[in-house]
């Protein structure tokens, strides 16, 4: 077993795994110990191939118990897959499909047909970063970051899939736009995405993108 | 509105709300935030009678103006600085009455960076996830005041704490930060991680309520890949490529993809919240309790 548990200040433990799917195993596995009155922690951060916890009482303690734990695989998320239409016309599209060696409508065809899962959050509240694309669809971050990207633009880098909650400087590519509120601080929960739903994009109509000269409208 | 509010004549360079912040949602990506000078804005609370998590203005170099609406109490701390009442010197550090539409002017910092202005019942802003703190690098909160902002208070509290003068820590001439090395130590040369724990930085001017910044030798990586993004923990030492460690303060990332070459200890933060720019570094390595 590669895992490591890593201390970080004097209350805080990083637990590093081998993927992205161990991680959201442990992710699951601490919130049900949270749940159940097993853990106290202030904070669970689930990452990359990290998980955080920040605010321990005891973190000497949970070194060895998160070493040597066994962790099931995270169970099937019960609820409802989030569904985001997408206006697929970012200005990136075209360079997407150039890197995955496919057409713009393909493009569609495979994002739309994906069921992605929120591995973990930062970069702003409520922007999720996404899995789900298979290997091979990595796309590199745009060499030069945009100033400015509208909020709900839907973005790919990496391995990733995410959607720009507000208006911020960015770097991903930009495939397509959705109406959705990605964060709402006035709404229960403000979140629309968080560690673990399952999100679906759902293509709008592209007036003027299909061949063949563009609907009205 | 109702007359327990209170107007912003001068906003001053950066002024916010703040209280203790929002800890517990960093997996949705929301920083903790709150005060920076956490100690100076429970101890301006305690002066006029609030609770400990009454919302208190935060104010950056150059301090601001407010006017009253009705009589309130205010203490003012933190960053030392001059303060008045419509043109006539009060007292810093100490519980004051404002009479309503008197102007209550909190000069720039004499020493420190920020000053903390409570008002007695506090700056009662709609809470966003149960904290009334704004936050920059997130944008939750109310928004930083600008001239003519009118922010509501809460019911003036029984009493206030009879004193002349409180004794506040004095700004940092020097700030020592103590750190434990880790999580990503490894990734420096064994030379970088001597350099950050025995060389001296200075406070960059391009700090902020996200960071610390600082000058000083650049520390060089013994490995070159890409980190995968992280969750970040309140005063995590990140060194971006360039070589120059930023302490992450209030409002900072909550996940990230530099390395953390150490964690200082949060007791140690609130001194680089009034530590301005120039000011000597020196991170001291501790061992983790």
């Amino acid at each position: 077993m590669s895992r490591r548990v890593l201390p970080v200040g004097d209350d805080a433990l990083v637990v590093e795994l081998t993927s992205g799917a161990e991680a959201e195993a442990l992710h699951a596995e601490l919130l049900r110990r949270r749940a159940a009155g097993l853990l106290t922690v202030r904070e669970i951060v689930p990452a990359a191939r990290t998980v955080l916890l920040d605010g321990l009482a005891d973190p000497v303690r949970w070194i060895a118990e998160l070493t040597t734990a066994e962790i099931p695989p995270a169970p099937a998320r019960a609820g409802e897959v989030v569904e985001l239409p997408v206006r697929y016309d970012g200005p990136d599209l075209a360079d997407v499909a150039a890197h995955w060696g496919v057409g713009e409508e393909e493009v569609v065809r495979i994002h739309a047909g994906v069921e992605f899962r929120v591995a973990f959050c930062g970069f702003a509240p409520g922007f999720g970063y996404l899995t789900g694309l298979p290997e091979g669809y990595d796309v590199p971050r745009r060499a030069t970051p945009r100033t400015s990207v509208p909020a709900g633009a839907v973005a790919l880098a990496g391995p990733y899939t995410g959607v720009y909650p507000r208006s911020s400087p960015g770097g991903w590519q930009l495939i397509g736009t959705t109406d959705a509120v990605l964060w709402d601080h006035t709404r229960v929960p403000a979140a629309l995405l968080s560690p673990g739903t399952r999100v679906r994009f759902v293509p709008t109509a592209r007036p003027g993108a299909a061949g063949g000269g563009g609907a009205a409208g | 509105m109702s007359d327990r509010a209170l107007s912003v004549v001068r906003a001053g360079a950066l002024t916010t709300v703040q209280d203790r912040g929002r800890p517990g949602h960093a997996h949705l990506g929301v920083s903790r935030s709150g005060a920076l000078d956490a100690p100076a804005a429970a101890l301006v609370n305690r002066l006029v009678g609030n609770p400990p998590d009454a919302a208190v203005l935060e104010t950056t170099l150059t301090g601001c103006a407010l006017r009253p609406r009705c009589a309130v109490t205010v203490a003012v701390g933190g960053a030392p600085c001059p303060v008045r009442v419509n043109g006539r010197p009060a007292p810093w550090g100490a519980p004051l009455r404002v009479p309503a539409g008197a102007v209550l002017d909190v000069g720039a910092a004499v020493l420190g960076l920020r000053t903390y202005v409570a008002v007695g019942g506090g700056v009662v802003v709609e809470p966003v996830l149960g904290s009334r703190s704004t936050d920059l690098l997130s944008g939750l909160g109310p928004v930083p005041l600008t001239d003519g902002t009118v922010l509501p208070l809460g019911a003036e509290p029984a009493g206030h704490t009879r004193v002349d003068v409180a004794p506040q820590p004095a700004p940092p001439a020097e700030l020592v930060l103590r750190v434990t090395l880790g999580p990503r130590e490894d990734w420096f040369t064994a030379a970088a991680v001597r350099a950050f724990t025995s060389r001296a930085y200075r406070v960059s001017p391009a700090s902020n309520r996200i960071g610390l910044r600082t000058e000083g030798p650049a520390l060089e990586r013994a490995l070159t890949g890409e980190l995968a993004s992280e969750g970040m923990v309140l005063g995590a030492v990140q060194v971006p490529p360039d070589g120059r460690p930023v302490v992450f303060l209030a409002d900072h990332p909550t996940t990230g993809g530099y390395p953390v070459i150490g964690v200082v200890r949060p007791a140690d933060l609130p001194a680089a919240a009034q530590a301005v720019p120039g000011t000597p570094v020196r991170f001291l390595a501790v061992r983790r309790r």
